[in-house]
């Protein structure tokens, strides 16, 4: 019983962490690049569904104030990349790392300086309802979360697969000069990714709040996120979301049956070990890139 | 009217002036060749006309528009396609995928123009479903130029489409620029090394050396012409110790 139970809370944080680093993974396919700030912009996310949703600030319906904070989120994902990110256009990979990070700083100061740092608490219709099966008890916000998670995953996975501005994420990021060649506004195009990563950090965001409390700080979640994405090979969607479950899976566990601090480390150990054993990731579509 | 014309365009590499002034024209129907020895700026002139470089100065003119300076996805949905050296293809996109991608400035009738790429390049159709980065280096540019008409384009620019290739292939590759200038109606402009199957296939070239035209002439003007035989097409005379005495001078310096 106490296994399962276990096994069902993690999944839920899991696919927190996996929806993170599908953000990762968004933008690392349009551009070959890490945004850092992914956990930040999160954060973000969850803070600005507050202000939209909670009876002491705004008081708007909840589905409502999620779709506003989403749509708010990609804007700000969008004029991130438009005015911050844009200007380092053509430098080196490690330039938008840094930048990034600093931009990470910079949201949790704004964040900080708008809604203290005190923890809040999002006000949801899921909190605290709990659902009975089989002797072990699942709350309504763990459903919702794998749900969601799920269905945002496949939903990513098509827009990649089939659309024209998801393969043209796709193109641009495998040759960007080509890219250009075809008429792919390749800028244009990065902007609206990392609005997209926006759009879902936010819902990882909402779904996080949904489990506790949140302040400025909840977006070092981000680091975690950031092993699951490599775990799964950063390229891969699919793979971004199991190497969150993984690691939200193995966290409970550890921590419940293993001495003291590993439960803490166990997601590094993991993504240590994977990038020993099989460095291209555990989900990498495994071919490496030809000159 | 010329559908392309350049005027005294000057391109930098930073510092380095890389086109010094370069002027010249593409009439509808033709094939004009740029010839030109390694760094004289034949690449530099495509990528500037393209859009992905910007002239300092001079003037683009393309179809009565003024293309200097303008993004490359405006170049392209005016009707001007790069096909660009060494092929950049995607290479982790099916053999399609990356066909249909060339056809991303405009919506509807891709199916056709598949069917006509297809029609051209028999062996795209066999490879389809194949991530594009496995195919062969012929075929590899195959679909560079299959992607390159996917636009629809009423100019062409071929950057060496006969780099890396074999003399057989490269035939094959330029008897197909032929036919698509021929069948299609499509304006060529091509860069190439190969003098010999450029001035064959072209009907106008242009001599292009540290970023000047140093000469310009029907294509046949320019196969006759001594300076083109000594300096591009390689021409072996019988002396009577079989080589060449002394070092020939360009006389257009």
């Amino acid at each position: 019983m106490e296994v399962l139970q276990l096994l069902v809370g993690g999944i839920a944080s899991g696919c927190i962490y996996g929806l993170v680093a599908l953000g990762f993974v968004l933008i690392y396919k349009a551009s070959e690049g890490v945004n850092f700030a992914q956990g930040d912009m999160m954060m973000l996310g969850a803070f600005i569904a507050l202000g939209f949703a909670n009876t002491d600030q705004m008081g708007l319906p909840f589905g409502l104030a999620v779709l506003l904070a989403m749509a708010t989120m990609f804007v700000i994902g969008y004029g991130i990349e438009r005015t911050v990110v844009r200007q380092i256009f053509g430098q080196p990979q490690f330039a938008l790392v840094i930048l990034t990070i600093a931009l990470g700083f910079v949201l949790r100061f704004v964040a900080g300086s708008i809604w203290g740092y005190t923890p809040l608490v999002l006000e949801t219709p899921l909190a605290g309802r709990n659902l009975q099966f089989a002797g072990i008890v699942v709350s309504l916000s763990d459903i919702v979360t794998i749900i969601a998670t799920l269905a945002l995953t496949l939903l990513l996975w098509l827009f990649f697969a089939f659309s024209r501005l998801g393969l043209a994420a796709k193109a641009s990021s495998q040759n960007q000069m080509a890219a250009y060649i075809v008429g792919i506004p390749v800028k244009r195009v990065h902007s609206l990714i990392w609005g997209l990563s926006g759009a879902v950090a936010t819902v990882a965001g909402v779904l996080y709040a949904s489990k506790g409390t949140i302040d400025p700080n909840i977006g070092l979640l981000g680091i975690k996120a950031f092993a699951a994405a490599v775990i799964g090979g950063m390229g891969s969607l699919p793979g971004a979301l199991m190497g969150g479950i993984l690691i939200g899976v193995v966290e409970p566990f550890a921590s419940r049956y293993l001495p003291g601090e590993i439960g803490l480390m166990s997601p590094y150990i993991i993504m240590l070990f994977v990038l020993t054993t099989r460095p291209g990731g555990l989900f990498s579509q495994v071919r490496m890139k030809k000159v | 009217m010329s559908m392309l014309y350049l005027r005294n365009i000057e391109t930098y590499y930073g510092a380095i002036m890389a086109l010094r002034g370069v002027s010249l024209d593409v009439d509808e129907g033709e094939i004009v060749t740029i010839l030109g020895a390694n760094g004289a700026g034949k690449t530099t002139l495509m990528k500037t006309v393209a859009g992905l470089m910007q002239p300092e100065k001079g003037e683009i003119n393309f179809l009565g528009d003024q293309i200097g300076g303008a993004e490359p996805d405006v170049v392209v949905r005016k009707g001007l396609s790069l096909v660009p050296e060494g092929r950049e293809i995607f290479p982790n996109l099916t053999v399609e995928e990356n066909l249909r991608i060339g056809a991303f400035t405009r919506k509807g009738g891709v199916r056709d123009d598949l069917d006509l790429v297809y029609s051209y390049f028999p062996v795209l159709r066999e490879r389809r479903r194949q991530e594009a980065g496995f195919l062969s280096g012929g075929q590899q540019q195959m679909l560079a130029i299959g992607r390159g008409l996917m636009a629809r384009p009423k100019l062409m620019l071929l950057d060496e489409p006969s780099l890396g290739l074999s003399p057989l292939l490269t035939e094959e590759i330029f008897d197909i620029i032929s036919r698509l200038n021929a069948e299609q109606g499509v304006t060529m402009l091509l860069v190439e090394q190969n003098a010999h199957i450029a001035l064959l296939t072209a009907h106008k070239g242009y001599v292009l050396e540290m970023g000047r035209v140093v000469m310009a002439g029907s294509a046949e003007m320019l196969r006759n012409s001594e300076d083109i035989q000594d300096f591009y097409l390689g021409r072996s005379e019988n002396t009577q110790r079989g080589q060449q005495r002394w070092k020939r001078r360009k006389t257009w310096r």
